[in-house]
């Protein structure tokens, strides 16, 4: 039905000017000053791609994207393989179905910030839930710093990541298995196949455009990362721990580098853009 | 055993290896979930026992007695129920205005052809994706321009508006079910535009609502980075920038600061339990198609 042009903006006029005053508008302006040197205070001063220029060669930059790209590759291999694997076990029917489902999820709907500090707390060196379990059953040896070690610091964080997302994952494989219709599968194990190849070779495929959803996710899930490394470690120690988004909002918010922090975020942007793009086209594709 | 039960489904299997199996995965996902869920377990026992109880005897041991003061320290000296109460002045006035505007969004979205709607859908989209990191700094300025920096208000609106992206896009393509003989017949009896979404798209759309509704309550009332930017004043903190604060003044008292996270945790656990279908609803509506 097409509609008088004042109709149409009873509805969006409101919902879009917020829009493009909240989000559009200061996606394009951080874009702006990513090319300005800006304190804050005084007013930004156009600069080209100086700050790309200085990133390149910012060593904490470095280890952050680093960092990222390690944050990514545990991510798109653990919870995706845990959640996967769970999601197929709860299909087949088990008892109690729903409370597990519900208790695999449950970390999800914690705050970060909640998260940050019950593993804050099983990591303590002296006393907390790990290092205490381990000496408990004998394997004092693997009791480490845990947040406090540089090398272990970014996959203790990852893992507390990786506990949250896991159950995420395992609900989109779950809805994407009670898509796939049981006639397929008998079919299939009528025709002689079983196990792995009835997994590789019918489900699995059958399971593409969730696969799809969920790498997606996982990866803008691990580029976007800040809440944790916040409050877990502020990114330390020394940078250990340093992600983007954390880098990002140290140069913005503590070090006043504006146009720097800017800059970082477009970077971060366009590392996610690709993703975007591909998690669109699969919402869309669904659509024609 | 109730396994009877099931050589009346449809597509049931008779091998007996079955019943066997499905035990095993049983046992196998029970012991799962119990060690899944330890840092909570775990956090609850702390959270009740002297810190010269644990630093003395360690987690593994019977507690020499338990105490609920922790909680309470948290509450009071913590000020944990001072940022819950922030919080759900942040999030309820955030919540309320993006399902209401993205209602409006998403019938105009759906209901009515024309140049741009293509568009205007996907700029919300699209617009959902977006890091925070790349709106904070504007954010932060236009903030402070319109003098709401270091107010509730300030939070309330860029919720508000950011979350209008996911919002619309849930409930336009919700509302793109709704049969259009309904908003016809209501036309031509008489009924207004604004009736026809009022009276027929958003009562059908309620289970849409609760669905979006929920997943939006948690994802606003557990915002951090927003909070952290837009709030110094620590007496409008909510509990997610509020716990940072905690951390700082109890920190190596850990069964308060577990006390505290588990007290934080209380309205979005609340939330999942009862509202629990809608949230997994909205995942599933939202993410996967």
């Amino acid at each position: 039905m097409i509609q008088k042009k004042s109709t149409i903006w009873l509805f969006l006029g409101i919902p879009l000017i917020l829009y493009i005053i909240w989000v559009i508008g200061p996606a394009i302006y951080t874009m702006y000053l990513s090319f300005t040197r800006w304190d804050g205070l005084s007013s930004p001063v156009f600069s080209g791609f100086y700050n790309y220029r200085l990133l390149l060669d910012d060593p904490v930059f470095i280890k952050s994207l680093m960092n990222n790209i390690k944050w990514l590759i545990i991510f798109i291999i653990v919870p995706v393989t845990l959640g996967l694997s769970i999601a197929l076990i709860l299909n087949k029917n088990i008892r109690g179905e729903k409370f597990f489902k519900a208790a695999i999820y449950s970390p999800m709907i914690l705050s970060p910030a909640v998260i940050g500090l019950i593993w804050g707390w099983i990591y303590q060196p002296a006393g907390g839930l790990l290092n205490t379990t381990l000496t408990a059953v004998g394997l004092k040896g693997l009791t480490g710093g845990w947040l406090s070690n540089p090398n272990q610091v970014l996959y203790c964080i990852i893992a507390a990541a990786v506990w949250r997302h896991s159950g995420y994952v395992m609900i989109l494989y779950l809805t994407g298995l009670k898509g796939i219709p049981k006639d397929v599968l008998e079919a299939a194990s009528i025709d002689g196949a079983k196990g792995w190849d009835l997994f590789f070779r019918i489900l699995f495929p059958l399971l593409k455009p969730s696969t799809i959803i969920v790498i997606v996710v996982t990866i803008i899930g691990s580029i976007r990362a800040f809440d944790m490394v916040n409050i877990m470690t502020q990114g330390g120690p020394y940078n250990s721990s340093n992600v983007l988004g954390n880098f990002m909002y140290i140069e913005a918010f503590k070090n006043y580098r504006m146009g720097y922090g800017a800059a970082i975020a477009v970077i971060l942007f366009l590392i996610m853009f690709m993703f975007i793009v591909i998690y669109l086209r699969q919402i869309l594709k669904s659509e024609r | 055993m109730a396994y009877s039960a099931n050589y009346e489904k449809p597509g049931f299997s008779k091998k007996p290896r079955t019943s066997f199996l499905r035990i095993v995965l049983f046992i196998f996902v029970l012991g799962f979930v119990l060690i899944w869920l330890l840092p909570v377990f775990g956090a609850v026992l702390t959270a009740i026992r002297s810190m010269d109880d644990l630093v003395t005897n360690g987690f593994w041991s019977l507690p020499k007695s338990i105490s609920f003061q922790y909680f309470t320290e948290a509450w009071t000296r913590g000020l944990l129920g001072k940022y819950l109460f922030n919080s759900f002045a942040i999030t309820i006035p955030a919540l309320a205005g993006t399902l209401f505007l993205s209602s409006l969004c998403g019938y105009a979205l759906s209901s009515y052809r024309f140049k741009g709607n293509f568009l205007i859908y996907i700029i919300f989209v699209a617009g959902m994706m977006l890091p925070f990191q790349l709106l904070i700094m504007p954010v932060f300025r236009i903030s402070n321009v319109l003098k709401i920096y270091d107010t509730y208000f300030g939070l309330i609106m860029i919720h508000m508006a950011f979350q209008l992206g996911f919002c619309t896009f849930f409930l336009r393509n919700f509302m793109k079910t709704v049969p259009p003989q309904l908003a016809e017949a209501a036309r031509i009896d008489g009924c207004s535009e604004f009736g026809i979404y009022s009276r027929i798209y958003l009562p059908l759309s309620l289970p849409a609502i609760a669905a979006v509704g929920t997943l939006e309550f948690t994802w606003i009332f557990n915002d951090y980075l927003w909070a952290l930017v837009l709030l110094k004043n620590n007496d409008l903190k909510p509990v997610t920038t509020g716990l940072s604060t905690l951390q700082g003044q109890y920190y190596t008292s850990w069964n308060v600061l577990v006390a505290g996270s588990l007290i934080a945790a209380i309205p979005t656990v609340i939330v999942f339990i009862f509202l629990q279908r809608y949230f997994i609803e909205g995942l599933t509506m939202g993410s996967s198609r």
